[in-house]
């Protein structure tokens, strides 16, 4: 870096720059927006399963599973469970509600979060929609 | 210390050294759970031990980066800071929000505090990172408009230096991206997608300026090399920052149900986000080497030096090892994020903060120049300790995650994740010997602060 490239032309790169690449993000960002609709299973979004994500949040799911590939990595992924469950929602419903009180010695096991039906329902309806997002694809199994 | 104001940094930077402990302490507890499933259960469940683990980690480096800019801005801008009173008053208000918020985690089940702080009126809560209770969110936002605007105060009546505006530009890019957080549409593709607007242009985005900033102050400090020169580098590396950082968002865009054109312009550009870190490298390897003076504060320019370097191979290579998409199919949320998150939050933002910290705080607690040379030889110590600690547990977690990848996601017949998870026990317990050593390596580097008080300034070793 030489007496031909200036302090001016480096800060001139910068905000040209990053003006620049925020717009493209900003363009794609809207494209995006766009094409959504027909990619994010909106259309599965009812009041059932907006309670089973706010439940989702409220228990810090997240705080142990991924979902879509995001989250901890200390429990299994939960983006395909629905799936790996057989499609069946009483199976997600039987094996939140059976976890004991006070763990498995020695293993890792998830708390018992005493549900209502009504909630574990819920829960089950946002992990279904959850699932029937097109995803391009991931997980690459259904092991996820 | 050249300005009497720049001594409230100091507060900062002790309550980032307290919260790191902290943050610390839960690592270990999180990563014994990862082998001794049941440990702490059900009284500290994983989930709250890593809520705890990565907020104290975000509030410490936000509080380092405040801590900084108290610092480094009246220096820079030739003045005195515009109030150094709102800036204790906010000093106590977020340490009181960080301590309630980390309370709350510990004491009540998470439901209960969402409950507890009203949740519901506006739900922000229960995703990665931003688990703080909407309140606590709204409180980082009033600090961040009084530190900002303090700052911004400050800058405004005096010198305007390079470094000055990008540290600006950073901490407002920094609260500005926030508001964010408090976007969390039931669409879970759409709160995906914002999410990151968050996490992703925070980390590889505008706290890359915050970090540039602080390394070139630091630089310019330690090696008397001419502003002029500096600054011109500071420019092009956050230019290069920005300019593949910013599309490169598109890196987290690949699997959650957005156009997969997202794959091109993702592995593109984030394939690109290491050349800044590769700069950076270069940059302070460049600055040291041409050196007008040597500093007595030899473990100042130690963490420099760390910092670009550690930089570089966490957020430079481990992030390329697995950002290109169809590598990212098969690794995507494994144990190999896991090890990158590691050695990038650590070589990037943990070694910057306490790069500052190093250079500043032997100035705010009366030394004309530096500490003594014991108390620098156990800094130097904590810092070898911490670092290649923080390479194994890198490397062990790398390994956990090749493995797991293969049995999880390539073979003939993949495996199910907690079987998996038994089978590669090994590698999460001797990622948990290196984290005690880094606990270690952080007694050491706190001890640094306590001994080695009553001996002389540490003075320049003529160079031959």
């Amino acid at each position: 870096m030489n007496e031909v490239f200036t302090k001016s032309m480096a800060r001139n790169i910068f905000y040209g720059g990053s003006l620049f690449f925020i717009l493209l993000f900003l363009g794609l960002t809207f494209d995006t927006t766009r094409q959504l609709p027909k990619l994010d299973n909106r259309q599965a979004i009812t009041d059932k399963v907006a309670l089973g994500k706010a439940l989702w949040e409220e228990n810090n799911c997240i705080g142990c599973h991924t979902l879509l590939g995001e989250g901890a990595y200390f429990a299994p992924e939960l983006g395909n469970i629905y799936k790996r469950f057989g499609n069946n929602k009483a199976a997600i419903k039987g094996f939140i509600m059976s976890r004991p009180k006070d763990g498995i010695p020695g293993r890792r096991s998830m708390p018992q979060f005493n549900f209502t039906d009504e909630e574990l329902d819920a829960i089950a309806e946002f992990l279904k929609y959850s699932s029937e997002i097109n995803t391009a694809g991931w997980p690459p199994n259904i092991q996820g | 210390m050249q300005y009497q104001s720049q001594a409230v940094a100091k507060p900062y930077f002790i309550a980032a050294i307290g919260l790191f402990v902290l943050q610390i302490l839960f690592g270990l507890i999180m990563g014994l759970q990862y082998v001794v499933g049941d440990f702490l259960f059900p009284e500290i469940p994983f989930n709250v031990a890593r809520m705890v683990h990565t907020n104290a980690l975000i509030i410490w480096l936000l509080m380092g980066f405040m801590g900084a800019a108290y610092y480094l801005v009246p220096e820079e801008s030739e003045t005195e800071l515009f109030s150094p009173r709102l800036a204790l008053v906010t000093f106590w208000v977020f340490l009181a929000a960080a301590v309630l918020t980390v309370a709350g985690y510990l004491l009540v089940p998470y439901a209960t505090l969402a409950e507890l702080t009203g949740n519901h009126l506006l739900p922000t809560m229960g995703r990665e990172f931003l688990e703080q209770p909407t309140i606590t969110k709204i409180g980082i936002v009033v600090v961040a408009l009084a530190f900002i605007f303090n700052v911004g105060m400050t800058v405004l009546k005096g010198r305007k230096t390079a470094i000055n505006l990008v540290l600006l530009l950073g901490l407002v890019g920094l609260a500005v991206l926030f508001l964010f957080s408090f976007y969390n549409p039931t669409n879970l593709v759409l709160d995906k997608y914002y999410w990151w607007w968050v996490v992703h242009l925070w980390v590889e985005g505008v706290w890359e300026l915050i970090l540039g900033a602080i390394l070139a102050f630091v630089l310019i400090k330690v090696t008397g090399v001419d502003r002029e020169v500096i600054e011109k580098w500071l420019y092009i590396i956050i230019a290069m920052a920005l300019i593949s950082g910013i599309i490169g968002t598109g890196h987290h865009y690949f699997w959650i149900g957005v156009p997969e054109y997202w794959q091109w312009w993702g592995s593109i550009f984030s394939a690109l986000e290491p050349l800044p870190f590769f700069m950076m490298t270069v940059f302070a390897f460049n600055m040291v080497n041409r050196r007008r003076r040597n500093h007595p504060n030899r473990a100042a320019v130690l963490w420099a030096l760390g910092t670009a370097v550690m930089a570089f191979l966490g957020a430079g290579v481990w992030g390329f090892l697995h950002t290109l998409s169809p590598v990212n199919y098969y690794t995507h949320g494994t144990q190999i994020t896991a090890a990158h998150g590691h050695m990038s939050f650590y070589g990037a933002y943990v070694m910057i903060v306490l790069t500052i910290i190093s250079y500043a705080m032997p100035l705010l607690r009366g030394r004309k120049v530096a500490a003594s040379n014991k108390s620098q030889v156990l800094e130097m110590w904590s810092f070898w300790l911490m670092t290649v600690a923080m390479v194994f547990i890198t490397f062990f977690l790398t390994a956990a995650g090749i493995l797991q990848v293969h049995m999880q996601r390539v073979m003939d017949k993949p495996l199910p994740f907690m079987y998996v998870q038994d089978q590669i026990a090994l590698f999460y317990w001797l990622r948990e010997g290196a984290g005690l050593v880094f606990l270690i390596g952080l007694i050491v580097y706190i001890a640094s602060f306590f001994i080695g008080n009553n001996e002389p300034e540490a003075e320049v070793v003529p160079s031959t």
